[in-house]
């Protein structure tokens, strides 16, 4: 058990050196870092001096492990575009990403299992054939056209909510929230549909096939000869035994609907993460695209990690197969 | 509806407050009465002597003042200076506001002035032809101080409503002493925070998002503005900056596109306020090159040869640009200058356009099958940029030039062409001349670059030189009659036109969209000064 | 008629057996089966037709800028009243015949699709084939990558080698230039889900007794790879070179439309989604919504198409 996690804890932290190797090797090779920051007409001797302050000279590896060094410490440099450094920008835009990534994620949720509930209880219904094919034309549609699709709807034509940006914010001290007034609530409607919708229907699938599968199980029967309600049965043996797939499916996802944030941000200039990264990358800031990497990385291996994690507790037969491993 | 609205607001806001145990400090914002504004760009540096760009430097007026200011009529009026003379010809003499503080509490004095002459002309300043080069600046009392010049200049101060005067001794403390050139990277605390005299204090800046602006209590005059607050926002979709405006989050926008015009105006809160603006939007080409860069043609410059420059002329259709891409919100243009600036204007016609006799010409100059050249063309800057360039390009197609278009946001664009770099074959610019006068085009869009000394033809990227203008731009700047000084400039232009030396195309139509509410002062010279702005509370 | 009597005889001797062949599988079956699929396949297969034929069925190429006048700009499609021919669908804001734009902007999707499915499936199974065959150091090293890949979404990727490769290579790049890249960008970004599926049949392959016969009788590891065990994966490869498609075809289009990807002067369905997107205030809804509904409509046909292999070669299901 212990070793397990050790080896995963030991794995992640392998994951997060290759990343910074990427990230090191796009800060220190795509492009000359002096040319970035001195005038253009600065004399080749000033040059080399600030090529040796910058410890430009040094063996790379010696090179990496200051950059790692850094990294950890949380300085990323400063971006080219903003002159402010690359941790305070993200420290400010980060609010903005995580609120719409959580309302995206309840949104998904919420919906995603109503929805699948549904589909599997009434299968052959109009209704239910409908969602399913609702949920492939969701699938099909890049996400930038269904914001634009929503923006054009309930903005546009029908001005009922807003297209850009969060609205009012409140700051709790370093964090500025969207969720404390009115403007900033409406804000994020439109967004977390857009950033929720894929997930939506990802789960409402899940949802339907678990639903099926456990319906058709012995224990179910057995309940229902028991005499229980339909409904005590549908919700509380069926659904139930679906969730823990589909939350831990959520938890995997939700690593991807920060990265998947990147679009939805640009369309609805939502000021967050994502956006700061799309301007990086137009504009080859190179301190932030390295820095956004690495922080997405960061996600994604503690979300993993903590899937596994939870899994070796809960769930008794993993342990016994992954032991020997 | 908006009680009920503001009520609801209110509640949600108390109910955090109580759970969370803390006291909000948004609160009393909701009575402040705050104007919105977003433009495609952003407020690029807060750095006064950063980045000559219209936006820009109008957000810089709102906090920072000059020594001679304009009115809304672009007329001279005391600004920082209260008074100012010419004793001889060679000395101009200003008397300074006394107490006037900076937003930090120190007191503007004639110490300031001259720190703020010498930064603004230090290298790495975009403002640097706005104090003139040779002059001195010299500290009578502390409220006086004197501006020597080697040469008379009776427009020595044409430009000094763009110099904003900064605080010696907050400049001194930050590290910020000199100018935050546009193209650096490092952070600079000039550039991040303002501290001047004006009549806004910054009180937020988050570059690329938002930029607060609060009234100055302290301010030392009379504001005609009502406003409390101004929250400035970057929007750079147009479709999402149309629609922010038509739903009333924002009380202004710039630009309006010119698509979405007719919207805006049938929209009953909402208008287009619209005025021929002074900027000239033109073409460049590269004439010094001994090769053209980006191009098919070796060993030689083709833009050297006159021919195929009139040829490149005469393959535009200005006529279809102003009425297609600019859906006729512009007004095609035969001089480098707006016509409300030079008075002789209405004696320049633009040659006619011509595409058999570019053709022509190109074969006569040896070019028959036209060749290739790189085009620079920013995409977020002047009203339909981009369109622009891509029409100009179908229509120098159609001549035989096979146009390579390369399109990119204003920041990387400029820091291409721009001093010092200048690396451009053949660009699409806009200008407006700081000093509203001509003098300004001659000596710096179609002055010779030759002495790297000399700030001469700073923005002449192609470097179109003829020492005939040189000559002109001296006298003209010299000459104190007007009439003469006229008769001048219109010699200088006539070179220009007959080298074909730049092809001017058109001067663009302002277009704010303006929420009904509010009330603002459009200045020809595009720059929207918050001073002026009021909002129906 | 042209055709050599013996080509003619090879073809029509080799061809009947292996249609007959096809005619008779289950895959065949399930196809005639399926309403869905037969519709699906026969969308896509209209698509690439007109992807194919663009320059001859379009009214004009608008990537020439010879061809683009201003007099046309903004019309609107011929059923409005101010509509002309031979602009079908309306032109844009530079005279580009919207129609033409669709045509040659499902083309250059479908060429950034199908070479990113190339270059993603070609890195995948090369992989997948050497950690299968190799096994130990090689296999867990190349799995361990694939590992940490996959936590990436695609789209990241891409944009990441999008940016590097601009910063590296100055900044400005031609469009020749970016149409590589982000083939590259893509392919770099898929080619997990080959190496995974390709693995594991190796891995159960390599044990069989014709492996073991071949290695015997001295063919070299390549051999044996690529003649005895790739045509056994090649199902679930088609499976998932399919899917990837419709996935890659979406991804150029959202870096189009991020505005990393192809220009307005060659745009490609992605980019005239962008451009257009300015005129949704206008009343010029037809600049937008054409390219909106064909990148739609090649997608959806592309998936159904996926949806139905993926099932029909899956036995489980069957």
């Amino acid at each position: 058990m212990l070793a397990f996690i050790l080896r995963r804890a030991l794995q992640s932290v392998g994951v997060m050196l290759a990343v910074g190797l990427i990230a090191f090797a796009m800060f220190r090779f795509a492009g000359d870092p002096v040319n970035q920051l001195v005038a253009p007409d600065t004399p080749y001797a000033e040059r080399l001096q600030i090529r040796e302050s910058l410890g430009l000279d040094d063996p790379v590896l010696v090179q990496f492990a200051r950059y790692a060094g850094n990294a950890v410490r949380g300085q990323f440099g400063n971006s080219y575009q903003f002159r402010q450094p690359v941790s305070t920008l993200l420290g400010e835009r980060m609010p903005a990403t995580l609120e719409l990534a959580l309302c995206a994620t309840l949104f998904a949720l919420s919906f995603g299992i109503l929805m699948g509930v549904y589909s599997a209880l009434h299968r052959d219904s109009v209704f239910a054939k409908v969602l399913q094919a609702v949920s492939l034309i969701g699938v099909s549609l890049p996400t930038f056209l269904i914001g634009i699709l929503l923006i054009f709807l309930f903005s546009v034509t029908l001005g009922w909510l807003p297209s850009y940006g969060r609205g009012d914010t409140v700051r709790l001290g370093f964090w500025t929230t969207g969720f404390l007034t009115e403007s900033g609530l409406r804000a994020l409607i439109l967004p977390s549909i857009t950033l929720g919708l894929f997930q939506m229907t990802l789960i409402m699938r899940l949802v339907r096939a678990e639903m099926l599968e456990v319906l058709r199980t012995d224990y179910i029967r057995f309940a229902r000869a028991r005499g229980l309600t339909t409904r005590a049965i549908h919700f509380g043996h069926a659904l139930k035994n679906t969730l823990v797939p589909v939350i831990t499916v959520a938890g995997l996802q939700l690593g991807s609907i920060i990265a998947f944030s990147i679009i939805t941000e640009t369309v609805f200039q939502w000021p967050g993460m994502g956006l700061l990264f799309v301007q990086a990358v137009q504009n080859v800031d190179v301190p932030i695209m390295a820095a956004y990497l690495l922080l997405v990385a960061l996600i994604f291996v503690s979300i993993n990690l903590a899937v596994d994690l939870l899994y070796t507790v809960v769930d008794p037969r993993l342990r016994a197969v992954r032991r020997p491993a | 509806m908006s009680t009920h609205r503001v009520k609801t607001r209110s509640r949600i806001a108390s109910l955090a407050a109580l759970a969370l145990g803390l006291s909000l400090g948004a609160a009393p914002a909701l009575a402040a009465n705050t104007f919105r504004f977003a433009f495609q760009g952003d407020i690029k540096s807060l750095d006064p002597y950063t980045l000559k760009e219209t936006f820009t430097i109008a957000a810089h007026g709102a906090v920072f003042e000059s020594l001679i200011t304009r009115d809304k009529d672009l007329k001279f009026a005391p600004g920082l200076a209260e008074s100012w003379e010419m004793p001889e010809p060679t000395r101009y003499r200003f008397h300074l506001r006394k107490n006037v503080k900076f937003h930090d509490g120190s007191p503007f004095t004639a110490d300031d002035v001259i720190f703020s002459a010498e930064r603004v002309r230090a290298p790495g300043s975009n403002f640097q032809t706005n104090v003139p080069a040779d002059a001195t600046f010299v500290k009578v009392d502390d409220h006086t101080v004197d501006m020597v010049l080697k040469t008379p200049n009776p427009i020595a101060h044409f430009q000094f409503g763009g110099w904003y005067i900064m605080s010696k001794t907050w400049a001194e403390k930050h590290d910020a002493l000199k100018p935050t050139p546009a193209a650096a990277t490092t952070p600079s605390y000039a550039a991040l925070n303002a501290n001047g005299t004006g009549p806004f204090v910054i009180t937020e800046h988050q570059p690329g998002v938002r930029t607060v602006f609060k009234k100055n209590p302290n301010y030392w005059g009379k504001v005609e503005s009502n406003l409390d607050e101004a929250v400035f926002t970057t929007i750079g979709n147009d479709a999402t900056r149309v629609a922010a405006l038509l739903s009333g989050e924002v009380d202004w926008i710039e630009p309006v596109p010119l698509q979405d015009q007719n919207r805006v105006n049938g929209n009953p809160g909402t208008q287009v306020i619209s005025s021929p603006e002074l900027r000239t939007i033109f073409l460049g080409m590269d004439q010094s090159s001994e090769e053209l860069r980006g191009s098919n043609v070796k060993g030689k410059n083709p833009f050297k040869d006159v021919r195929v420059r009139e040829a490149f002329y005469r393959a535009i259709d200005e006529d279809a640009i102003v009425k297609r891409v600019m859906r006729g919100q512009a007004a095609a243009s035969a001089l480098l200058i707006a016509p409300p600036l030079f008075p002789l204007a209405g004696e320049f016609k633009r040659p006619a356009y011509d595409p058999n006799r570019a053709k022509a010409l190109l074969a006569e100059a040896g070019y028959p099958n036209g060749f290739e050249v790189p085009m620079d063309c920013p995409n977020d800057r002047y009203v339909n940029d981009e369109a622009i360039c891509q029409a100009i390009t179908s229509m120098l197609a159609r001549v035989g030039v096979k146009v390579a278009l390369n399109a990119q946001p204003k920041a990387k664009y400029f820091a291409k062409i721009l001093k010092p770099n200048y690396d451009t074959s053949f660009y699409l610019l806009g200008w407006t001349p700081s000093s509203q006068d001509s003098h300004n085009i001659l000596y710096e869009i179609a002055g010779c670059r030759n002495d790297k000394a000399s700030p001469r033809g700073t923005t002449n990227l192609g470097n179109y030189c003829n020492p005939k203008v040189d000559e002109i731009a001296d006298k003209v700047e010299r000459e104190t009659d007007q009439e003469a000084r006229n008769v001048l400039i219109k010699q200088g232009y006539d070179i220009i036109q007959a080298d074909w030396g730049y092809i001017p195309l058109h001067q663009q139509a302002l277009a704010w969209g303006v929420s009904k509410k509010v009330k603002v002062a459009p200045r020809a010279d595009n720059q929207l000064m918050l001073y002026w702005v009021s909002k129906e509370p | 008629m042209a055709i050599p009597a013996p080509a003619l005889r090879a073809e029509t001797a080799h061809r009947p057996s292996a249609f007959a062949r096809f005619l008779d599988s289950d895959l065949f079956a399930s196809f005639r089966r399926s309403k869905l699929a037969m519709a699906a396949f026969a969308a896509t297969l209209l698509l690439f037709a007109v992807a194919v034929l663009a320059p001859w069925i379009s009214a004009q190429n608008p990537y020439d800028p010879a061809q683009l006048d201003l007099i046309n700009a903004n019309l609107p499609p011929i059923w409005e009243a101010e509509g002309q021919a031979p602009f079908w669908l309306g032109t844009d804001d530079q005279g580009r015949d919207v129609l033409s734009a669709v045509f040659y902007g499902m083309r250059l999707s479908l060429v950034v699709g199908v070479l990113g499915v190339l270059v993603s499936s070609s890195i995948g199974i090369t992989l997948g084939l050497i950690a299968g065959y190799a096994g130990g150091m090689v296999d867990t090293a190349i799995m361990r990558i694939a590992d940490v890949q996959l936590t990436f979404p695609a789209i990241l990727i891409a944009l990441i080698v999008d940016g590097v490769a601009k910063a590296a290579l100055g900044g400005h790049l031609d469009t020749d230039a970016t149409l590589a890249l982000i083939v590259v960008a893509i392919g770099l970004s898929f080619w997990v889900q080959y190496a995974r599926t390709v693995r594991g049949s190796v891995m159960v392959e390599k044990n069989k007794d014709y492996v073991q016969a071949g290695r015997l009788i001295g063919l070299s590891a390549p051999v044996i790879l690529v003649r005895h065990i790739l045509p056994n994966v090649t199902g679930p490869v088609f499976v998932i070179a399919t899917i990837n498609l419709a996935l890659a075809i979406i991804t150029e289009a959202t870096l189009s439309f991020l505005g990393t990807g192809l220009p307005e002067t060659m745009p490609s369905l992605g980019t005239l989604i962008r451009t257009g997107n300015r005129f949704l205030f206008s009343g010029e809804w037809w600049i937008v919504a054409f390219p909106g509904l064909a990148l739609a409509g090649l997608v959806l046909a592309i998936n159904l198409l996926g949806d139905w292999l993926r099932d029909a070669l899956n036995p489980k299901l069957q």
